[in-house]
């Protein structure tokens, strides 16, 4: 998928006017957010229990896995291979596009259905396969929505069309389906159901991301709600894993700790309806299983954060509660963020693996208010990787020059203490004047850009050196 | 270089690996394995059965309890009756020996197809903490029986019901050793929150899933 994240001031203004989104956006904040609030009430609510320590535990097993990351890839081959596995790895999103189509190639594939796969959206698999003259299908419902929306990027990583109302999708339905349009959520679910049933029975190959490899057992671990995951593991002759190299976990002990976190953490569920464990191909009097399992571990960037300041963010396990719970995408939802990740993680994840000259925009679109730090299951210190990445854009001189002056500027007022004291006396003077009276600034036109979406609040008329000073004075205090 | 060897180059070069620390990091690997470390976890009280069924229920299984495995045919005849989902289905071949006929059931024997609308399976064990099935594939446990149709009835003794998934995976290494292709964790009807985040159950898999609780053998 090619990055957008350059545009995203652009983006985010259009997003805010968009009223049917920012609809949507307020049902699904409270959906996620109390949603997790609820999960981890009750689960602290048992004896013994304590999130927290659950979150640390999580992040110390993720951390164990990325210090030895190498040796635990080789073990996790081992074990795979032994089950019948083959394991390949690709750099990048052209490597897995070709390493697809060469496995469908092999085994006369000429459709593939896919369970959700963000790696395949960083790589535009669907893309490649469709050149191939192989047919893909999403499977999640989202997706597939997406899917047959001309191939409308998801907006979300766990409810990727969630920013779509049940008109549109009704609409989009009986355009694409040849049927009368439907007014119930539940008859166009039944309806998608029955397209995507053809789907499956008809695959040669499935397609999915992993959401946990396991070292231990050379598993892949599925976490689904709908059940589109078996589908494409259970019927298809082959069956395609497209994964990061950082989603192992040592053991089914820890996979067991995470999958406490995960569901919670995502959609507030204790559990997911679907959790898959898939170890190697079909026995040999088995009745249903793929015959050839390819698992495919993937770079993209992620191996240049090993051993950096930013490996934390290897941690993480794709849960979506630093979006659900970001103010900022809760203003201006997925799409404007630009590419395949968005909210938090997907303003760290983006700028490291795309370039951090091609989404200067992302760092900047947090107020490092902390909330993603403080919900994340595996605890990614997210507002301070945000600040790592604005500190590089100023290292790498790729912030604009009239901020760099102006900084300059303040850096050169701020060390003089008599300056500094007049310039903020001046400024607040002019703002209150500005401000006429009230205390609100509706339109400042040095800088429309602070007041295009809000009213900017006016000082009250004296700085804050002027009133200690004031209050020194009066207590008879001296002031060094 | 091929693109193995280009990565795991380029983790080792950022790991600054040397032999030594190589050889400490296997040791890593051994110790985890060889002693699996349970995480932190809550602990609820020793009634496993009925947080069982509180919690499959809260995901919307439905639940019924038989004395013997031989009660379970017409118990499956009861539900099915009661809302008029037919007498026809498929089974697990383990559960093959049960009296199916006898109550009035024809339950084939075989993988389930697309058109198979009630699927019959038993479960290698389930879990009280979140009220879910653990269901192991095999030639005589198939995964997709669970999975096609659009009714899934599981008969689940009482006895194996397990505290939560790590006594589950204990009980896996102990009775199986290695893990089969599919370990399937099941916890009521799929479902799907995407459009306006409503939700609605049977997404691709069953639409209503029902336990057969059994307390003797």
């Amino acid at each position: 998928m090619r990055s957008q994240a350059m545009f995203f001031k652009a983006r985010a203004g259009d997003k805010l006017a968009d009223r049917q989104l920012q609809a949507n956006l307020g049902k699904a904040k409270s959906r996620f957010v109390e949603g997790r609030a609820q999960a981890v009430a009750d689960y602290d609510a048992a004896p013994g229990a304590d999130f927290e320590a659950l979150r640390d535990a999580a992040s110390a097993i993720r951390d164990r896995v990325l210090g030895n990351l190498d040796v635990w890839l080789e073990t996790f081959e081992d074990k795979a291979r032994a089950r019948g596995a083959e394991v390949l790895y690709a750099r990048d999103g052209a490597e897995i596009c070709r390493l697809v189509v060469d496995i469908a190639r092999r085994h006369g594939v000429t459709k593939a259905a896919k369970s959700k796969s963000m790696l395949s959206e960083e790589a535009g698999l669907n893309e490649a396969l469709a050149a191939a003259g192989i047919e893909p299908v999403e499977t999640d419902l989202g997706e597939y929505i997406l899917q047959i929306n001309d191939n409308e990027p998801p907006s979300h990583i766990i409810a990727p069309v969630f920013h779509k109302s049940k008109e549109e999708v009704a609409e989009l339905f009986a355009r694409t389906h040849h049927t009368p349009k439907k007014d119930d959520i539940a008859g166009m679910a039944r309806e998608a159901r029955e397209v995507l049933r053809e789907h499956f029975m008809s695959a040669e190959m499935g397609i999915s991301g992993a959401n946990f490899l396991i070292a231990e057992t050379g598993s892949v671990a599925l976490v689904t709600n709908e059940g589109n995951g078996r589908m494409v593991t259970t019927l298809p002759k082959v069956h395609v894993v497209v994964t990061g190299i950082e989603k192992l976990v040592p053991t089914l002990e820890d996979f067991s700790t995470l999958m406490r976190l995960l569901p919670r953490s995502a959609t507030g569920q204790r559990i997911s309806n679907y959790v898959s464990v898939l170890t190697g191909v079909k026995g040999e009097d088995d009745l249903d299983g793929p015959e050839h399992l390819y698992v495919i571990l993937v770079d993209n960037g992620r191996a240049s954060l090993v051993g950096t300041e930013f490996e934390p963010m290897l941690r993480c396990i794709r849960c979506g509660a630093c979006m659900n719970h970001c103010p900022v995408y809760q203003s201006v939802g997925g799409h404007a963020y630009g590419w395949v990740y968005p909210g938090p993680m997907g303003s760290v994840l983006t700028p490291l693996y795309t370039g951090i000259e091609n989404a200067l925009d992302l760092p900047h679109a947090s107020t490092l208010c902390n909330q993603c730090g403080v919900v994340c299951p595996v605890k990614i210190p997210l507002p301070e990787l945000l600040r790592k990445l604005r500190e590089k854009q100023v290292e790498l001189k790729l912030r604009p020059w009239r901020e760099r002056l102006a900084l300059r500027l303040w850096g050169w007022v701020a060390s003089r203490p008599a300056l500094y004291g007049f310039a903020a006396r001046t400024a607040v003077r002019y703002l209150n004047r500005l401000a006429g009276g009230t205390d609100r600034i509706r339109a400042l036109r040095a800088a429309p850009e602070w007041t295009a979406g809000r009213d900017l609040a006016a000082p009250e008329g004296r700085t804050f050196r002027e009133l200690y000073a004031e209050r020194v004075r009066h207590e008879g205090r001296t002031t060094r | 270089m091929n693109a193995r060897d280009d990565i795991l180059g380029r983790v080792r070069a950022a790991l600054g690996r040397t032999e030594r620390s190589r050889e400490a990091a296997r040791a890593d690997v051994k110790t985890a394995f060889n002693a699996p470390a349970a995480g932190p976890r809550p602990l609820f009280d020793a009634d496993l059965a009925a947080r069982f069924r509180c919690e499959a229920e809260r995901m919307s299984s439905t639940i019924d309890e038989v004395a013997a495995l031989a009660d379970v045919p017409a118990a499956v005849a009861r539900y099915l009756d009661a809302r008029a989902l037919g007498r026809r289905g498929v089974v697990w071949p383990s559960l093959a020996g049960l009296d199916w006929a006898a109550a009035g059931l024809a339950m084939e024997a075989r993988a389930a197809g697309d058109a198979d609308l009630v699927g019959v399976t038993g479960c290698f064990c389930a879990i009280a903490e979140t009220g879910t099935l653990m269901t192991c594939s095999g030639p005589r446990t198939p995964a997709a029986t669970s999975l096609l149709p659009e009714t899934h009835v599981a008969v689940v003794p009482m006895s194996r019901i397990v505290p939560a998934m790590e006594e589950a995976w204990a009980l896996a290494r102990s009775e199986i050793g290695e893990l089969p292709r599919a370990v399937n964790f099941i916890s009521g009807p799929s479902r799907t929150g995407d459009i306006e985040m409503t939700i609605v159950l049977g997404a691709h898999g069953p639409y209503r899933v029902h336990l057969v609780l059994v307390r003797g053998e």
